[in-house]
C-alpha cells in the first residue's frame, strides 16, 4: 500500500487537480512582486454534479487556454514566468465552497478564484475573498447580491445575473405580446430571486404576473404545476427551473400541448448544454437570455473552434467568460507587474474591455458588476440547424447599460 | 372538478413509475431479504439504455419496452451471481451497503461517459398529443403510461398468484425453511427473481425516458420516494407496493396542486402516519416488518 496509492486517493477524494502550465524561461522572473514567485489561478466549480457540463472541467480548460494565449502573446516579455492553474470541486455546497476557498487561498497560494456557480456558494467565497484580501471573479452564479448588499472590494461579477436575465427575457417576451404571466420557480435562493426579478421586469414592461408557483428542488414531476398554471389561461408560463429540472418541465410542457393553446413558455436561465441534451425540437421557438453565443460572429467562432479542439465540445457562455476573466486578470498582472490584489483591483475598476466574451464591457468601479452587451436568443427549429451545436438565433442585442441593474438601484457600498 | 380529475390522472401516471419500480424492490426484498439501494440507479440505467440504444442502433420505444428489461434482467442476474449472493448469508446491512456503493458507482460511471446534462429521446408520434374526454384533456403519453403499468402490475400479480413459479416464490418468501423441507430448491429461484426485480426498475426507466430528464442523477431522488412507497405498502408486499405506489403518486399530485411547497413532505408525513398506525405497512404482516 504505497504512498502512491495514498496520494492517488487523496487527489481523487479532494477532486483537486493541479495542472501546471510551463513557463518558457525557467525560474528567472523577479519573485519580489509576486507572492511565491508565481501566479496561481484557481477554478472552483462543480466538477461532478448538475453544473458540470455547462462549466465544470471545461472551464478549467478555458482558463488554461487563457494562460497559453497570455504566454504566447508576451513570451519573454511576460512579467511572470510561472503561471499555475488549479481546480477544485465545491459540489454546489456553500460549506464546501467556503472550506475549498480557504484552502485555495492559503495552501495552494491562489491569487484569484474563478467561476463558482450556485449563488449560496458564490456568496461564501466572496466572504472569504474579502477576509483574505484576495481576488474573486464570479462567473457561474446568478445572484445580484454579489454586487449589491454583499458586495466587497475583492469580488467581481463577470457574466450574468438574475436582474439581467429578467431584463432580457421578461421585458422582451412581455413587449412581444405575452402580457399575462404565471411563474413557476424552484423554492430556493436562486428561484426566489428570479421570481422577484422577472415579476419586476414583466410589470415594468406593462404585463401582469398571476400566480407565483413554488416547486420543490430537485423535482422530476411538474405536470400538476403546469396544469395549475395553465388553468389561469395565461399568455406565458415563465419557468425559473434549471438543469435537469428544466428538462423535466419542458418535456412535460410539450406533452401537455400548452403551446397549441397559445400558452408560451419563457425560460429564465438556460444554457446551450440544455438545448444540446434535449434536442432543438423540444425547445423550438423558446426565447431566452444569452450572455454569449459561440456562433454569433467570426471572433466567437474562431475561439469556439479552438475550444472544440481542446475539449471536443462547443463552449457555453460560462466557458467563454472564464477564459475572458482569466485573460483580463493576466493582462492586469502584466500591466501592473504584480499579483498584489489591491493593485489589480485598482487596475480593474472602471476599465473598459472588449474581448471575445466581453463586448462593450466595463468593470463598474462602484459595485464591480461587469456590464457588457447581452442577447435575446431564440432556439432554432430542427430544419434551421446546419451543424452540431448550431441551435440559437440571436434575436436582438441588449446594450450593456440597459441590460444590467442601474447603479442607483444597487445597494452596494464598498467597505473595503 | 375538471382539474381534480386531471390531477388524479397525473397523480396516477406519476404513481405508475413508483408502482413498477417498487414492485421490483418488494419482490427482491421478499425473496432475498435484500434492500436494493441500487434500484434508483437501475431505473436510471433503464432510461439510459433506451436513449443510448436509440442513438446507436435506432431501437424504437416499443422495442425498448421489451429489449431493455431483458438486458436489465441479465444485468440483475450478473449482479446477483457476482456480488449480492456472496453477502446474503451475512447481516442484511452488508447487502444494503453493497447496493448503496453500487448505485454510487453506476451513477458516476454514467456521468463519466455521458456527462450530467442528459440525453435526448423521441417517443413515437402516436403517443404524442392529447386525449380529449369532454372537458377533460390529458397528454396521451400519461394515459399510456398509466394503462401500461396497470397491465404489467396485473400481469405480475397473476404470475405470483396463479402460476406454480409464483407459488414457489411466494412460499419461499413467507416460509423459506418450510418450502425447503418440502423439497423445493428455493435457491434456484433467487437469481431470476433478483433479475426480474431489476428488469422492472429498468422498465420504469424506459417509460420515464420520453417524459422525464434522462440524467445520471434521475434515480437519486427517485429511490428515496421509492423507499417511502415500500414502507407504506409493507416491506415485501407485492400488492402493497403497487397500491402504495399509486397512492404516493396521488398524494404528490394533490400536494403539488394545493400545497406546492409541502408536496414532498406530505409523502413522508403519510409514511410516518402509516408506520405509527400500522408498523408493518398497509399490506405488510408483522413478521415481515
Amino acid at each position: 500500500m504505497s504512498t502512491k496509492r495514498l496520494a492517488a486517493t487523496a487527489v481523487v477524494s479532494a477532486s483537486v487537480l493541479v495542472l501546471s502550465a510551463c513557463g518558457s524561461g525557467g525560474p528567472g522572473g523577479g519573485g519580489g512582486d509576486f507572492s511565491d514567485g508565481k501566479v496561481v489561478l484557481a477554478v472552483l466549480n462543480d466538477q461532478s454534479g448538475v453544473y458540470k457540463d455547462l462549466s465544470g472541467p471545461n472551464s478549467v480548460k478555458a482558463v488554461e487556454m487563457a494562460v497559453a494565449d497570455f504566454q504566447e502573446k508576451y513570451g519573454e516579455e511576460a512579467v511572470v514566468d510561472e503561471i499555475e492553474v488549479v481546480a477544485a470541486d465545491h459540489q454546489n455546497k456553500p460549506d464546501i465552497a467556503n472550506t475549498k476557498a480557504q484552502e485555495l487561498y492559503d495552501r495552494e497560494g491562489a491569487d484569484i478564484i474563478l467561476d463558482v456557480p450556485t449563488s449560496s456558494a458564490a456568496l461564501a467565497v466572496a466572504t472569504q475573498a474579502k477576509e483574505k484580501k484576495k481576488l474573486f471573479i464570479d462567473i457561474g452564479a446568478g445572484t445580484t447580491e454579489l454586487t449589491n448588499g454583499q458586495c466587497n472590494k475583492y469580488t467581481f461579477h463577470w457574466a450574468y445575473d438574475t436582474y439581467q436575465l429578467a431584463q432580457t427575457t421578461g421585458t422582451a417576451v412581455t413587449e412581444g405580446g405575452g402580457k399575462e404571466w404565471q411563474i413557476i420557480y424552484p423554492d430556493y435562493a436562486f428561484g426566489q430571486d428570479m421570481d422577484k426579478s422577472f415579476t419586476r421586469a414583466v410589470e415594468e414592461a406593462g404585463g401582469t404576473v398571476g400566480d407565483h408557483i413554488a416547486t420543490p428542488f430537485p423535482n422530476d414531476n411538474f405536470t400538476t404545476f403546469l396544469t395549475k398554471a395553465a388553468s389561469a389561461e395565461p399568455d406565458v408560463i415563465g419557468t425559473m427551473q434549471a438543469g435537469g429540472d428544466l428538462i423535466n418541465l419542458v418535456k412535460q410542457y410539450n406533452e401537455g400541448g400548452y403551446a397549441a393553446d397559445g400558452i408560451e413558455l419563457a425560460v429564465g436561465l438556460m444554457f446551450i448544454t440544455d438545448i444540446h441534451s434535449l434536442g432543438v425540437e423540444a425547445f423550438e421557438g423558446v426565447q431566452f437570455a444569452e450572455a454569449w453565443y459561440w456562433n454569433h460572429d467570426d471572433e466567437n467562432r474562431a475561439w469556439a473552434d479552438r475550444f472544440l479542439e481542446e475539449t471536443g465540445t462547443r463552449p457555453s457562455f460560462a466557458h467563454a467568460a472564464n477564459y475572458s476573466a482569466a485573460l483580463q486578470y493576466l493582462e492586469a498582472v502584466q500591466a501592473e507587474g504584480t499579483d498584489d490584489a489591491d493593485t489589480i483591483v485598482g487596475n480593474f475598476e472602471g476599465k473598459e474591455i472588449n474581448d471575445v466574451f466581453l463586448k462593450n464591457g466595463t468593470i463598474r468601479a462602484e459595485d464591480h458588476r461587469v456590464i457588457h452587451d447581452v442577447y435575446l436568443a431564440k432556439v432554432k427549429s430542427p430544419d434551421q440547424v446546419t451543424e452540431d451545436w448550431d441551435y440559437e438565433e440571436i434575436v436582438s442585442t441588449i446594450p450593456a447599460e440597459e441590460a444590467f441593474m442601474p447603479l442607483d438601484q444597487s445597494a452596494c457600498s464598498m467597505g473595503g | 372538478m375538471n382539474e381534480i380529475l386531471q390531477y388524479t390522472v397525473q397523480g396516477l401516471a406519476a404513481g405508475s413509475f413508483y408502482a413498477l419500480a417498487a414492485l421490483g424492490l418488494a419482490i427482491i426484498f421478499g425473496v432475498l431479504g435484500v434492500v436494493n439501494f441500487a434500484h434508483g440507479a437501475c431505473y436510471m440505467l433503464g432510461a439510459f439504455a433506451a436513449a443510448v440504444l436509440m442513438d446507436l442502433v435506432g431501437l424504437n420505444f416499443w422495442l425498448a419496452l421489451i429489449v431493455v428489461p431483458v438486458l436489465m434482467f441479465f444485468f440483475g442476474v450478473l449482479l446477483e451471481r457476482l456480488l449480492v449472493s456472496r453477502l446474503t448469508a451475512l447481516d442484511p446491512l452488508y447487502n444494503f451497503l453493497l447496493t448503496f456503493g453500487l448505485s454510487l458507482l453506476l451513477v458516476d460511471l454514467v456521468k463519466r461517459e455521458y456527462g450530467v446534462s442528459g440525453q435526448p429521446y423521441t417517443r413515437p408520434e402516436i403517443l404524442g398529443g392529447q386525449l380529449t374526454l369532454g372537458a377533460l384533456r390529458l397528454p396521451t403519453y400519461q394515459v399510456f403510461v398509466l394503462v401500461f403499468s396497470l397491465l404489467v402490475c396485473l400481469g405480475v400479480w397473476l404470475l405470483m398468484t396463479r402460476t406454480r413459479i409464483g407459488m414457489i416464490v411466494r412460499a419461499s418468501t413467507e416460509k423459506s425453511e418450510l418450502t425447503r423441507a418440502l423439497g423445493i430448491d428455493v435457491n434456484r429461484w433467487v437469481t431470476p427473481v433478483f433479475g426480474f426485480g431489476i428488469a422492472l426498475a429498468g422498465l420504469a426507466g424506459v417509460l420515464a425516458a420520453p417524459f422525464r430528464a434522462i440524467t445520471a442523477d434521475m434515480g437519486s431522488s427517485f429511490i428515496i420516494i421509492l423507499f417511502a412507497v415500500v414502507v407504506i405498502g409493507g416491506l415485501g408486499s407485492i400488492v402493497g407496493a403497487v397500491v402504495a405506489g399509486f397512492l404516493v403518486g396521488l398524494v404528490e399530485a394533490f400536494g403539488q396542486a394545493y400545497a406546492p411547497t409541502l408536496s414532498q413532505i406530505v409523502i413522508f408525513v403519510l409514511m410516518a402516519v402509516v408506520i405509527l398506525i400500522r408498523p408493518a405497512g398497509l399490506f405488510g404482516r408483522e413478521e415481515n416488518a
